[in-house]
């Protein structure tokens, strides 16, 4: 039965696929929608089933893929995966309805998303190398299509750019390490790599884990190799940068999960502190940069690096854990990891689709622009608001949560004894904190100056609210922020089932014991931690009414004023113009940040004066630019590709265009291999 | 960063357990009655085109000897934290449209109180070429304290006929 | 079953009003040890609840371009500080949400007045409140991991991250209190709660220039009732942060769920403690200045490694 849903699914997908491409552009945009949130519904009931049961589905074919054929095989935690795509997909395909019918509904736009979907919920199903490779190409390419939709602007064509080669050199590096691992367990399905795992050298091992750790990695947006993530996700259209943001980044750690743990079994400690350590360098690189941005977009995409961080931070003390044997803890950190990755996809698409409706309705994405949207779009501002406040860990919100168990997770982690996991563990905690004070710092920022406040310019001063369709898809995934902070019991025991399936797989048998209790509270088995979410919520909203309740009382107390607020002019120091340039702008208030992490940014200052012709001791006008690049590229990446072109400049020399010379290179090449083979 | 050495303790603590060097001033007459503020008072201090003598004065009377803070009195930065302006100088034409401002900001109730003879009209300054046409709100001031300046003594009194104290 | 439950809300009923009331006469003390120190006569410690029943009954305003988050924020303050009140051990180990009372609980519950406040401070369309949101986000986030560490070095101490759990167990285990990550936990609480309660070195909460302050600029447009609930606000929080900070590292008079006369025992030694502290950083900030902006990430990243140095001595001796 779920497999039927499942596979029903993915041929709804590509039914849509095809609406979107075939059908006459009135009527293309909403089939192509309705097919696809069905698929999406179809494969969240697959889903639901295999964790509410436990039991893995499978299916395979051998016609659909030349010579390998097709084997799909959905376990507890492919299934996690699953519902997240699947969630993120269908509030997607809901914005795109409203979002193309204001002048994107291009033929490619409206066939592409639905596969791109697809390929989302398919990767996680996948259970054999050729099946995998072929969904993670299809990920990539269709969403590579997807950026190029707005290929007339210079910064598309660039973001592409970088997209595409970093994400086929992740896929190259992905596509050796399941080969090495392949080639020495003798079969191409993940379950003979599994049942032979054993039998694989230990350096072999490694080097496929170092490969896919790299390739996934990438995905997943790890520092040294996330320098595509902040170019792509703001230049990509709205639903598309939240499924991105919301379901795309989180396949690079089920690929690493499914690697570490799944196919090799568990593996060496330090994969896992390697893996940990990339968490906490992406999470206090995105961070920080999420801090200083001044461009909406932008700081969502660091900000995915940042949680994308902290989850990989929470697999690599999960399996660092796992290893050194104590089960226990390392159940509850990949429990936590699960969950924050769960709670992310939900807030970072529903801020980045509220964001893509900003975009739409002002015309820009420069939070310096910006301001007074809570007025003209009052919706759009209440979601952003509700995922803003999720992100930063607040209660009663998701993220609270979450962050909550990560924290636990790594203060159970202490009882093991190992200097490297105990550094490792409070390097987490510490990155956590400091992330999590960046974060609430950086969306502070983008609610406070993009949607409070005057209006900075015309375009800001009139937006409108966007159309139903986007605010419904909006909508679809604040939802669960609330939801899942208020009841996250509802949800973390089907997380332990898949957290159970990705580390239960013992060498020496037995099952993982349940390290949660889960109901109206989260507690920890075994201590007397415990959160209750509902209660809190409960008090803060009796807090609330009753805080009113004092003020309402003393003014009816003094009832000849009424209790009507007076409106009044904002208090300048009775300054006689006060304009809405007199605020703070993004940029000004991320300056003591950037000033205190100024090594790590290292802003490009540029400073212009040009003086009056008759003396230089007047000036005439003075052009300040300050821009901050991303550090590992300017680091990093353009040093390599200069010396790439510099190399290619070299190798220019042998190709002087001359037929002659090239005859003599095959004739010399072919003599070289025979003398060679010989 | 923080220094903290014996030698600087010492007198702090001596202070601390020794009398206060705040005189002791006489009750005003009629109080508490007609105590707009009881118990309780914050002004903002506006400086429409004053000569400072008067600033000293204040700050003589909001320190150690006079210490107005003792009454209930405080001094706010803010004119919507207050529940009235302390005017002090004659108001000059570039500070008209500032000081009325300053008072529209400031929450009901809320009182005027003119500090100095220069805000009560007169002052060597009165008439001069910078000086607004109106007083504005400091026609109808609620509580005038002449003087050129006023001692500390006597602004510390005015303040006590409105906090009660 | 129901009378466990009945005495649970009781005592956090009896914290929630000590923290109303208690929070305001800590300022009100701090004042008058100020004034005391500098030769002054000062005023009653009971002002500041003058200051907010008259603040209770003015005009209410809003400002300019403000819109519902300007009246919303305070009431924010408000409910989540009291949360944190109420579920915190402060009269005794065992308030009604104690079972909830989880040490990264508060340091969250804290978190969502500060933004709330910043929010409200950029809904204004001001420069200062701008200015304001701008410097006590930076200096909350610089604050945040040197607090999380800190609490991280007790709860690894103690075994669990509940604060009535570590309250018991640091009752239990007297010794505890001299061990050298506790000295250096404590180190790095006291600077992160002047951080986080604003006052000097890292802010002067009665300072006039606006260039100077930090959260006196996010709320330069609140009047009469939201003012005095923001500024009540803020009295509960200090109080809340001295409380824990004395009850976390010197718990003795603290009542176990008991018999009213151990609840007004505990209550009367939470207010010596929490006075005696106040008075020591009164005498403290009499003494010092405030500090640059640009130097604060200095004693903050400074409180960091003391709590990291908790964290390590904590694990590496026995």
């Amino acid at each position: 039965m779920s497999a039927a849903l499942f596979l029903g699914a993915l041929g709804l997908g590509a039914a849509g696929s095809l609406a979107g491409a075939a059908l006459p552009p009135r009527a293309r945009g909403g089939v192509a929608a309705l097919l696809t949130a069905g698929a999406c519904t179809a494969a969240f009931a697959a889903a639901a089933r295999v964790l509410a049961s436990g039991v893995t589905v499978t299916a395979s074919s051998a016609q659909i893929l030349p010579l390998t054929g097709a084997t799909l095989s959905l376990d507890p935690l492919g299934a996690v995966f699953v519902i997240t795509a699947a969630v993120v997909g269908a509030a997607a395909s809901c914005y795109a309805v409203g979002y193309a019918a204001r002048g994107g509904g291009s033929r490619a736009a409206t066939g592409l998303l639905p596969l791109f979907v697809t390929s989302l919920l398919l990767v996680p199903a996948a259970a054999s190398i050729t099946t995998f490779m072929a969904a993670w190409e299809l990920m990539a390419l269709s969403s590579l299509l997807l950026l190029l939709t707005g290929h007339r602007r210079r910064e598309a064509r660039d973001a592409a750019q970088w997209y595409a080669v970093m994400t086929h050199a992740g896929a190259a590096a992905i596509l050796l390490a399941l080969v090495l691992l392949g080639a020495h367990a003798g079969g191409q399905s993940f379950a003979a790599i599994q049942a032979h795992a054993g039998g694989i050298p230990p350096a072999v091992r490694s080097l496929a884990f170092v490969l896919a750790l790299a390739g996934f990695g990438s995905k997943a947006g790890a520092v040294p190799l996330h320098v595509w993530l902040p170019r792509a996700h703001p230049e990509a259209p709205g639903p598309v940068s939240a499924l991105m943001s919301g379901a795309m980044v989180n396949l690079g750690v089920y690929g690493i999960v499914r690697t570490g743990d799944g196919l090799l079994g568990g593996g060496e400690l330090w994969w896992w502190l390697a893996v940990a350590g990339l968490g906490v360098a992406s999470a206090l690189f995105g961070g920080i940069h999420a801090a200083a941005s001044a461009d909406l977009k932008r700081l969502l995409a660091y900000s995915t690096v940042d949680n994308m961080g902290l989850v990989l931070t929470g697999v690599g003390a999960a399996g660092a854990l796992a290893v050194t044997g104590h089960r226990v803890p390392a159940a509850l950190a990949m429990i936590a990891a699960l969950f924050q990755l769960v709670n992310h996809s939900a807030f970072k698409g529903c801020l980045f689709l509220a964001a893509g409706s900003v975009q739409r309705a002002a015309g820009t994405r420069d939070l310096d622009s910006l301001g007074g949207l809570l007025r003209r779009l009052p919706v759009t501002t209440t979601l952003f608001g509700i995922g803003a406040l999720s992100i930063c860990a607040l209660p009663p919100f998701s993220g609270f949560a979450s962050e909550w168990l990560l924290l636990q997770g790594f203060l159970r982690g202490f009882t093991a004894h190992g200097a490297a996991t105990a550094t490792a563990l409070l390097a987490g905690v510490a990155a956590l904190a400091l992330t999590g004070g960046l974060t609430a710092a950086a969306f502070v920022k983008a609610f406070g100056i993009g949607f409070l406040g005057q209006p900075r310019t015309p375009s800001a001063a009139a937006a409108g609210e966007v159309g139903p369709a986007m605010l419904a898809g909006t909508a679809m995934l604040a939802v669960p922020c609330l939801v899942l902070g208020v009841v996250p019991g509802a949800v973390v025991p089907l997380l332990a089932r898949a957290a159970g399936t990705a580390l239960g797989r013992p060498v020496a048998g037995g099952a993982v014991p349940d390290p949660l209790r889960a109901g109206a509270s989260l507690a920890i088995a075994g201590s007397t931690d415990v959160i209750q979410p509902a209660l809190l919520a409960a008090v803060l909203l009796a807090g609330l009414v009753l805080a009113w309740g004092l003020v309402r009382l003393r003014a009816r107390a003094g009832a000849e004023r009424g209790h009507r607020a007076r409106r009044a002019e904002a208090w300048g120091c009775g300054r006689e113009l006060q304009t809405a340039r007199m605020q703070y702008t993004a940029t000004s208030f991320a300056e003591p940040l950037q000033r205190v992490f100024d090594d790590v940014l290292r802003p490009d200052r540029d400073l212009d004066v040009s003086h009056l012709a008759e003396s230089r001791y007047f000036e005439q006008a003075v052009t300040y630019r300050s821009r901050i690049d991303d550090a590992v590229e300017r680091g990093a990446y353009r040093p390599l590709i200069a010396g790439v072109r510099r190399w290619g400049e070299v190798a220019r020399r042998a190709q002087n265009g001359s037929v002659h010379r090239y005859l003599a290179y095959g004739f010399a090449a072919l003599v070289i291999l025979l003398v060679v083979l010989a | 960063m923080i220094t903290f050495s014996i030698v600087q303790l010492l007198p702090l603590l001596r202070s601390l357990f020794s009398r206060p060097v705040t005189e002791r001033l006489p009750r005003p007459p009629g109080l508490p009655g007609g105590a707009r503020f009881p118990g309780s008072m914050q002004l903002r201090h506006v400086d429409a085109g004053s000569c400072n003598g008067c600033e000293l004065e204040i700050a003589s009377a909001f320190g150690p000897v006079y210490d107005a803070e003792r009454f209930g009195a405080r001094l706010v930065a803010s004119p919507r934290h207050a529940d009235g302006v302390l005017v002090t100088g004659v108001v000059t034409r570039n500070m008209a449209v500032p000081l009325e401002k300053t008072l529209d900001a400031v929450p009901e109730p809320r009182v005027v109180v003119a500090c100095g003879d220069c805000a009560l009209g007169g002052g060597p300054f009165a008439g001069g070429y910078g000086v607004a046409d109106s007083a504005g709100p400091l026609a109808a001031p609620d509580v005038a304290i002449p003087g050129c300046p006023p001692g500390p003594v006597a602004i510390t009194q005015a303040l006590r006929t409105l906090t009660g104290r | 079953m129901s009378a466990s439950l009945l005495a649970s809300a009781g005592v956090s009923a009896i914290q929630l009003g000590a923290a109303v009331a208690g929070g305001p006469l800590l300022y009100g003390l701090m004042a008058k040890v100020r004034a005391r120190a500098e030769g002054r006569a000062g005023a009653p410690v009971r002002q500041p609840l003058l200051d907010l029943w008259k603040l209770l009954g003015k005009e209410r305003i809003h400002a300019g371009y403000s819109s519902v988050v300007l009246p919303l924020a305070p009431l924010v303050l408000i409910a989540s500080t009291a949360a944190a009140v109420v579920i915190a051990p402060l009269v005794s180990t065992g308030p009604a949400l104690g079972r909830t009372s989880d040490a990264f609980v508060m340091v969250f519950l804290l978190l969502l007045g500060s933004v709330a406040v910043a929010l409200a401070g950029l809904d204004a369309g001001t420069a200062f409140g701008g200015m304001g949101a701008s410097r006590a986000m930076t200096i909350g986030a610089l604050a945040e991991p040197a607090l999380l560490v800190a609490l991280l070095a007790l709860s690894i101490q103690a075994g669990t991250s509940n604060l009535p759990g570590i309250v018991s167990a640091t009752l239990a285990h007297p010794g505890w209190v001299a061990t050298p990550e506790r000295v250096l936990a404590l180190a790095a609480l006291v600077i992160v709660v002047l951080a986080e309660a604003g006052r000097i070195p890292v802010d002067n909460p009665s300072t006039h220039l606006e260039l100077t302050m930090i959260h006196e600029a996010m709320i330069l447009e609140y009047a009469g009732p939201e003012l005095a609930l923001v500024t009540l606000g803020g009295m509960m929080r200090l109080g809340l942060l001295l409380s824990l900070l004395s009850n976390l590292f010197f718990p003795w008079g603290i009542a176990a769920m008991g018999s009213i006369p151990r609840l007004v025992l505990g209550l009367t030694v939470l207010a010596a403690k929490t006075g005696a502290i106040a008075g020591v950083i009164a005498v403290a900030e009499v003494s010092a200045a405030k500090l640059r902006l640009f130097r604060v990430p200095e004693i903050l990243s400074a409180a960091f490694v003391l709590s990291v140095l908790a964290v390590v001595t904590g694990l590496v001796l026995p």
